[in-house]
């Protein structure tokens, strides 16, 4: 107790100096859990896929679309429990500014293949019975104001027009790493629409996505697909859902690795900050820890007192930029949502955020008490007057 | 009163044929050169002598805070010179008290902490740590000045403090390198007078190093260092 009462009181004997190295720590550790979390929003679709879907594309190219009636020969393959299908669709809500992710799916099988996606049984129904209808994620619809009935237009980009829907249901994510910006819209009336217009694009989906009975036997369905369309017009690649969502992050890799690669040199940058710190403070108070030596404390308890310090300072930055991770990574969330649909603080960011905290308390300690310990009594007595 | 050294009184002190000397560079500097005498239990000793003969390196040695190049010293039956860094760290904790000329109390802790710091190193309860402070305040007439920090003692004051942190753990030896040193005549004539004091009343034996003549007559005897070699000068 005592030697905490003394750590506590060194750490602030220069105020202003401990004041900006928390300061400092606060700020790095704030930092490196922003840009962690970055990282992790951008894994986002990756982590919260499921290991009992599987998605099928074009094998050339995801640019590339399948026949639909690959749909039924892909059902009678062993092990698959259901398939439903969508289309990637591109529309823009008035301006690109508004950007959101919409689909063009089966509405009759889509969205029982995710079940994260909460939606009541009168709204699914309403929304199946409704050829114009959409369903529409929580936040997308708080985002734009958009309640159950409204009527938004969007502006085709891949396929031309302006095109309408009525909003007849509006999902939940079933905990916070859903993603609640979509719009999903009937395939047919797309499909009905390209007849009409573009009839060399109807009757052609994006990818399938295939419900297993065994998420073990994945590997095995997903030879058994490829190889059913295998010498086709249009071969397909299948993979996990999660590999498929890979594919996607590592388009952008070199971004996330940058990243990461500034969010470590900005906790380097703090350990030599706190590392000078400790090191000015070892060197004033040299002739206190002789004095210390003198009167028969050890080095243990030397360096105990030279790391106590480090740490504490180290903690109570650290502490402090935890702290205030969540409420800038929320507001970060808010503001950056259109390109960030979930964006949250991972535990592991915190668990690292504490490691880190450690390390710097630990690795810059460690000079100032070696130097600490090794002065002789007598060469440090002579440091005072 | 506790008289000076003799035949029948048992020896605290014994430094035997010491040397040391210090290196600049490759070059050795000799700052004691075969030094040997004794002290007595209850002895109060004055070393005196010009700037660089060697007196505090005695002193430094005597206490334990540096080692001998040859020779021995053994104090109450222990030779430290054949104890590691651990064992004499122990065993300054028990048996030796400094008294520094700049007082050297840690700015951060009031006059009561300070005092407390060397009962740390001891395993009594608090309760006990408490009880052995407070009489070392009350020994140094400064009970009304516990809660008091250095910066707001006199000079005279924080010295006292400082020997009330010297006694706390109730050791056989004092040690004081310039005492009086950064004092004022009043005060420095109180902490000469509290040494004595301790001296007579608790049977300390105190070792002190001065250049103050006045200060040396509160010893009992004087002993003068001069190019590492010892003269007695009869107090």
């Amino acid at each position: 107790m005592f030697l905490l009462k003394l750590l506590f009181r060194n750490a602030f004997r220069h105020r202003v100096r401990t004041l900006l190295t928390i300061l400092g720590i606060t700020v790095a550790i704030l930092a490196f859990g922003l840009l962690q979390t970055v990282v992790s929003a951008w894994y986002a679709g990756v982590n919260a896929s499921s290991s009992t879907r599987l998605v099928t594309r074009n094998a050339v190219s995801l640019v590339f679309s399948l026949p639909i009636a690959y749909q039924e020969r892909i059902r009678r393959i062993e092990g698959v429990s259901s398939v439903s299908y969508a289309n990637w669709f591109g529309g823009v809500y008035i301006t690109e500014k508004n950007f959101f992710p919409n689909f063009a799916v089966d509405a009759k099988s889509y969205l029982d293949l995710y079940p994260e996606f909460v939606l009541p049984p009168d709204e699914k129904r309403a929304f199946q019975l409704d050829r114009k209808g959409c369903v529409i994620g929580k936040k997308l619809a708080e985002r734009f104001g958009w309640k159950r009935g409204d009527s938004i237009p969007l502006k085709g980009t891949i396929f031309p027009g302006n095109w309408e829907f009525v909003v007849r249901g509006i999902y939940s994510g079933v905990d916070t790493s859903t993603d609640e910006s979509q719009f999903f819209f009937h395939w047919d009336y797309l499909n009905e629409t390209l007849r009409k217009t573009i009839a060399r694009r109807a009757d052609q989906t994006g990818v399938y996505i295939i419900g297993l009975k065994n998420p073990q036997a994945a590997s095995e369905v997903s030879l058994a697909v490829d190889a059913t369309f295998k010498n086709s017009l249009a071969e397909t690649l299948t993979e996990t859902e999660k590999a498929f969502q890979l594919s996607f992050v590592s388009m952008t890799e070199a971004i996330v690795v940058a990243i990461r690669i500034v969010s470590f040199v900005v906790i380097i940058i703090i350990m030599v900050v706190v590392a000078n710190t400790m090191a000015m403070t070892a060197r004033e108070r040299i002739g206190e820890y002789a004095i210390f030596k003198a009167m028969g404390f050890q080095a243990h308890h030397i360096a105990g007192m030279v790391f106590g310090e480090s740490l504490f300072i180290t903690a109570a930055g650290g502490g402090i930029g935890i702290l205030l991770t969540f409420p800038v990574a929320r507001t970060f969330g808010e503001v950056m949502g259109n390109f960030f649909p979930v964006f949250q603080v991972d535990r592991s960011t915190l668990y690292m955020d504490l490691v880190f905290c450690l390390i710097v308390g630990i690795i810059a300690g460690i000079f100032p008490t070696w130097r600490a310990i090794r002065i002789k009594v007598a060469d440090g007595l002579r440091r005072i007057g | 009163m506790i008289m000076p050294a003799s035949g029948e009184q048992q020896i605290m002190v014994a430094v035997n044929a010491v040397s040391k000397a210090y290196r600049r560079g490759n070059q050795p500097i000799p700052v004691l050169e075969g030094i040997s005498f004794q002290i007595a239990r209850g002895e109060f000793l004055a070393l005196m002598g010009p700037s660089g003969s060697g007196k505090s390196t005695l002193l430094n040695l005597i206490a334990g805070i540096d080692t001998v190049d040859s020779g021995s010293i053994v104090i109450d039956g222990v030779d430290i010179a054949t104890l590691d860094e651990s064992e004499l760290a122990r065993w300054r904790a028990s048996n030796v008290g400094f008294i520094f000329q700049f007082y050297n109390l840690i700015p951060v802790l009031n006059a009561f902490e300070n005092v407390e710091l060397p009962l740390l190193l001891t395993t009594l309860s608090r309760r006990e740590r408490r009880q052995h402070v407070e009489a070392a305040l009350d020994v140094v007439s400064l009970s009304d000045r516990r809660e008091h920090y250095p910066s707001q003692l006199s000079g005279g004051q924080q010295q006292r403090v400082a020997i009330a942190r010297a006694i706390v753990t109730d050791p056989a030896i004092l040690v004081a390198d310039e005492p009086t040193g950064d004092l004022d005549r009043v005060s420095a004539g109180e902490i000469l007078e509290l040494m004595g004091r301790l001296n007579a009343e608790q049977g300390k034996t105190i070792i002190m190093v001065t250049h103050d003549p006045r200060a040396a007559e509160k010893a009992h005897i004087i002993r003068q260092l001069d190019k590492g070699l010892l003269n007695d000068v009869p107090a």
